[in-house]
């Protein structure tokens, strides 16, 4: 499809009014519900932008994610408690914003930001030329991260090996009691 | 630019959501929209106007290679989105055992390291 | 009686096997259509999880077994290695020295295909064995934990 701003418009107004009800809402269920709504959102994103590939990923990754966080706090205390305004933490998000703001003016000011829908690919046109006659596989992503870039991809499996064992680790046996020798002397 | 924009406001609203709020399956679920912003924007940045996804077809000449998208962020992201889901993993994991330890989920109270 | 109600019983009978193949279609045809192991292996532990949602867990461990999803989890990770480190000797670590085979089939493109299985088998064990952990924990109730501060 030729312009897809429209939906792309749509798409991350959506995710925008997720957020917020996932941030402000007070029933953990109902935030947490609203946070996978913004990971579907996203998932359709993808497959606008052009990103297949992604959005499977996203997809079933964005399932699971459903799972693990409603196992972890359904069955426990379901409200939150909000009793005042942190004014210090609203001051500080709003630095954060404006330093964000600020470098990418600084940075892109000069040069003019590249434009949407107009990629730099000096590295890219490379993968893009020789990935199928050199590697044999058609889709380039794959060829990416499996030949040319398999370093990375051995790291990530990596980290993610790590992540799993820490969990595991720490959801090894039941909570121990104190115990009540220890008494204040 | 205004694609951008939104971006950056989808990370700064995760972010206030991480440090603002005291209890702390909303703090994780901060996290979780800052890893949607970020995943966002790298695509974003590599997307071509009327481009086609980067898989080439049995009969595809010169021409067509030319309008693909970008690969290379889109490898980056699939490797950003598979360590997102096993570092809610493991921060699950931790919330369950803070609450098994503390009886909570507010952070107010699990920070006041009572012996 | 475990798990949940008749109807999703009989309803994952049926469909758990589908799953199981899909995530497989993906996983093999990584290289020729868009998903890879990584996606081919979640959707693999999504069958193994509705079994054991639909079913408890004693059904869904006689299926697979915790010892068994660990080792394959181990290998999954050894196997990537092992790759790798054969490629050392033809020139760098992770070159690609298998045969490319012809374009556009099944069997081609060399070390891609058996790094999506190591992974697809890493990938999927591990967020089983995850999602197990998780379920298994049993929390104490929060009337015994008051009882205990009270005393």
């Amino acid at each position: 499809m030729e312009n897809i701003t429209p939906q792309l418009y749509t798409l991350l107004v959506f995710m925008v009014i997720g957020s917020i009800v996932a941030i402000e809402t007070r029933n953990l269920l109902s935030a947490v519900i609203s946070v996978s709504a913004v990971g579907f959102a996203l998932s359709v994103a993808f497959l606008f932008l052009g990103a297949p590939d992604i959005a499977i990923t996203q997809l079933v990754v964005e399932i699971l994610v459903l799972i693990i966080l409603i196992r972890g706090t359904i069955l426990l205390d379901n409200t939150a408690v909000e009793l005042h305004r942190d004014t210090l933490a609203v001051i500080v998000t709003l630095i954060f914003f404006g330093l964000i703001l600020g470098f990418g003016a600084m940075i892109f000011g000069s040069r003019g930001f590249p434009a949407f829908g107009e990629p730099l690919m000096s590295v890219s046109r490379v993968y893009v030329m020789r990935g199928l006659p050199e590697t044999h596989a058609a889709n380039i992503v794959t060829s990416v991260i499996l030949d040319y870039r398999a370093y990375d991809t051995m790291g990530e499996a990596t980290v993610l090996f790590g992540s799993i064992l820490g969990a595991l680790a720490l959801l090894r046996k039941d909570g121990k009691v104190a115990k009540k020798e220890v008494v204040p002397a | 630019m205004t694609v951008y924009f939104l971006c950056v406001v989808l990370l700064t609203m995760g972010l206030y959501c991480l440090v603002a709020k005291k209890n702390i399956v909303k703090k994780v679920i901060g996290v979780v929209i800052m890893d949607y912003a970020v995943n966002l924007y790298l695509i974003i940045i590599g997307y071509k106007t009327g481009g086609t996804a980067p898989v080439v077809e049995p009969g595809m000449g010169e021409r067509a290679l030319e309008r693909f998208v970008d690969p290379l962020p889109q490898a980056l992201v699939l490797t950003s989105i598979v360590i997102g889901l096993g570092v809610l993993a493991l921060m699950v994991s931790m919330c369950i055992r803070l609450y098994e330890k503390h009886g909570t989920f507010d952070m107010s109270q699990i920070s006041k390291l009572r012996g | 009686m475990k798990g949940l109600t008749l109807i999703v019983k009989t309803i994952t009978d049926f469909v758990v096997a589908f799953i199981v193949v899909f995530g497989a279609y993906i996983v093999l045809y990584g290289h020729l259509t868009p998903g890879g192991g990584f996606a081919g292996g979640v959707i693999i532990a999504c069958a193994f999880i509705l079994l054991m949602l639909g079913h408890g867990k004693e059904v869904a461990f006689s299926r697979l077994g915790e010892r068994l999803a660990h080792v394959l989890d181990s290998a999954g990770a050894l196997a990537f290695l092992i790759i790798g480190w054969i490629g050392f000797w033809g020139g760098y670590f992770f070159l690609n020295v298998f045969g490319r085979g012809e374009q556009f089939r099944l069997i081609s493109s060399g070390m891609i295909l058996p790094i999506n299985i190591a992974i697809a088998f890493k990938v999927g064990t591990s967020l089983f064995i995850v999602f197990a952990a998780l379920a298994i924990f049993r929390r104490r109730s929060f009337r015994s934990m008051i009882e205990d501060e009270l005393s």
